[in-house]
């Protein structure tokens, strides 16, 4: 028999077990690759003012901007900012997935719903979505409600377009074996369908909360009293640069602290996945 | 007691895949079915699966026409097709969601077992060789306890060694509840080990060209003379079957 050939005699947990210590170990060497880039990038810029090759008027050091954002974190400004910002951006988000989600998965599985919206959803999709801001303000006024909206269209598509691609590419050989197994309708989709195109979702979710955070910018943008985008007018009209730095850096850290969120979240759910990863 | 009567399918491509094919296949019988590409064999078994349905005639399944998949009826494919987000123990549970707990456990175990995979429930379908996932494979369709089994090239993708070993491994699996085999083959070594009877087709539409019985007893030895005699019989045929149709009426026109 070639039995014993085949099923091999590691214990099947084997992978698994030393598979978290080398994850981790991973991850922190990772992470010191990651932050080498910027780091070089951040020492070069305050070497650079401090040496006088040019102006830290409209280009504040490192030090400066660091300042800025521990004054603005101190005086607890920062975390109200980046809370109504966030409520913002959680908003649209969960707004723009949740109607993405349902049309996408409509349109991915039902043939004649895609033929009659599909088309005019691609059309929506090439307007420049900021082209919504004067009607959303006339639409819904100039609160929370218009932004909200705005930041929820930017959302949509992304979520959309992977929703129902991720549908209609789904293979049908797996699908067979659900149909062999008598599965169909909301058991099909759930036992097989949703499987199937849940690492692309995670995908297109994650692009949807990278447009989220795009957008929010651009709903501040158009009158907010408080929040990121406003600290960002705000350090325009007052001719502080700094201010603006700190800015867009917290959008940075917490543009890739939500992405992280989400991506930490879903793993658990995608150890199954194949996945060729090129070393090095 | 599964009929084919008058079976034809035409895609809407104007391929006709089949025509004509009328079979009868007792309980616990195992019949192989053999030809080259585009015959309309996989055609066949997506028929009486109910995945397909045909375009004339009918299946009958215990005197019910087949015209959606059968709880009865379970079809193992080319590919293992395993599902990649499922466990193994959970692909091969995958057809007995109504189940659960330990009943549920227990069947698995004992599928798992049967094909000798009893210790790998836990892993991945990626962790897997080619060999263990068409085991799991099979391990999944029989764990329903189909009375018809419909194997499409099952092990044509695998190794000699592995597809030999597979091959008795399916008869001891066969003779503990004897459902009734329909396999789809290109190996004329494999059709002639497992079956009691040889369907050769040919194609174009794909059709019955020629019955061939194997009055061996199982577990065959693949070296011994009459394995041999059954060999050449079933060459023959087949090399016929690969004819073009005009040669083919002149020749051996009772069989067209």
């Amino acid at each position: 028999m070639v039995d014993l050939a085949e099923t091999g005699t590691k214990p099947a947990t084997n992978t698994s077990r030393s598979g978290a210590a080398s994850a981790f170990y991973g991850m922190s060497r990772q992470a010191t690759v990651a932050i080498a880039v910027p780091a070089f990038g951040l020492l070069f810029w305050e070497i650079a003012v401090g040496a006088g090759w040019f102006s830290g008027r409209l280009m504040q050091p490192p030090s400066r901007v660091s300042a800025t954002l521990w004054g603005l974190l101190r005086s607890g400004e920062l975390l109200d900012h980046i809370g109504i910002t966030t409520v913002r951006v959680f908003l649209g988000f969960v707004l723009g997935t949740t109607t993405a989600t349902l049309t996408g998965a409509l349109t991915g599985y039902f043939g004649l719903v895609r033929r009659l919206i599909d088309p005019s959803l691609q059309a929506l999709r090439s307007i420049p979505s900021i082209a919504w801001v004067p009607l959303f303000i006339l639409w819904f006024g100039i609160f929370e409600a218009s932004k909200v909206a705005l930041i929820a269209v930017g959302v949509f598509f992304p979520v959309y377009l992977g929703v129902s691609g991720a549908i209609l590419s789904i293979d049908r050989k797996i699908v067979e074996v659900g149909r062999i197994f008598r599965l169909s309708g909301f058991a099909l989709v759930r036992r097989v369908m949703m499987p199937a195109i849940f690492p692309a979702y995670v995908l297109a979710l994650r692009s949807g909360l990278g447009l989220g955070w795009m957008f929010v910018v651009a709903a501040e943008f158009m009158g907010a009293s408080e929040g990121l985008g406003y600290l960002l007018v705000d350090g325009q009209q007052l001719g502080k640069p700094d201010q603006i730095m700190a800015a867009i850096i917290t959008f940075a850290v917490i543009g890739k602290l939500t992405d992280s969120l989400l991506i930490a979240a879903t793993a658990p759910f995608l150890t199954w996945q194949d996945c060729y990863r090129r070393e090095g | 007691m599964l009929t084919l009567r008058n079976l034809g399918k035409t895609y809407g491509n104007g391929v006709r895949a089949l025509d004509g094919f009328s079979l009868d296949l007792a309980p616990g019988e195992i019949v192989a079915v053999i030809g080259g590409s585009g015959c309309g064999k996989s055609t066949l078994l997506r028929l009486i699966s109910g995945l397909e349905t045909p375009t004339r005639g009918i299946v009958e399944f215990d005197g019910e026409p087949v015209n959606q998949p059968n709880p009865l009826i379970n079809l193992i494919f080319q590919e293992p097709r395993l599902l990649p987000w499922l466990t193994v123990a959970n692909n091969v549970g995958f057809g007995l969601a109504e189940l659960d707990g330990d009943d549920r456990r227990q069947r698995i175990g004992a599928a798992l077992k049967k094909v000798g995979l009893g210790e790998l429930g836990d892993r991945w379908p990626k962790e897997l060789s080619g060999g263990q996932a068409q085991r799991v494979a099979i391990a999944r369709a029989l764990v329903t306890r189909p009375e018809v089994l419909l194997l499409d090239e099952p092990f044509s993708a695998l190794d000699a060694f592995t597809r030999a070993d597979l091959q008795d491994h399916l008869l001891d699996i066969w003779s503990e509840t004897r459902p009734t085999l329909i396999l789809v083959t290109h190996d004329i070594d494999e059709a002639i080990v497992l079956a009691d009877r040889i369907i050769v087709m040919r194609p174009w539409p794909g059709r019955i060209l020629d019955e061939i019985k194997i009055d061996l007893p199982k577990k065959r030895d693949r070296a011994s003379v009459s394995f041999e005699a059954a060999k050449r019989q079933l060459l023959t045929s087949l090399n016929a079957s690969l004819q073009p149709a005009a040669v083919c009426t002149s020749t051996i026109a009772a069989f067209c």
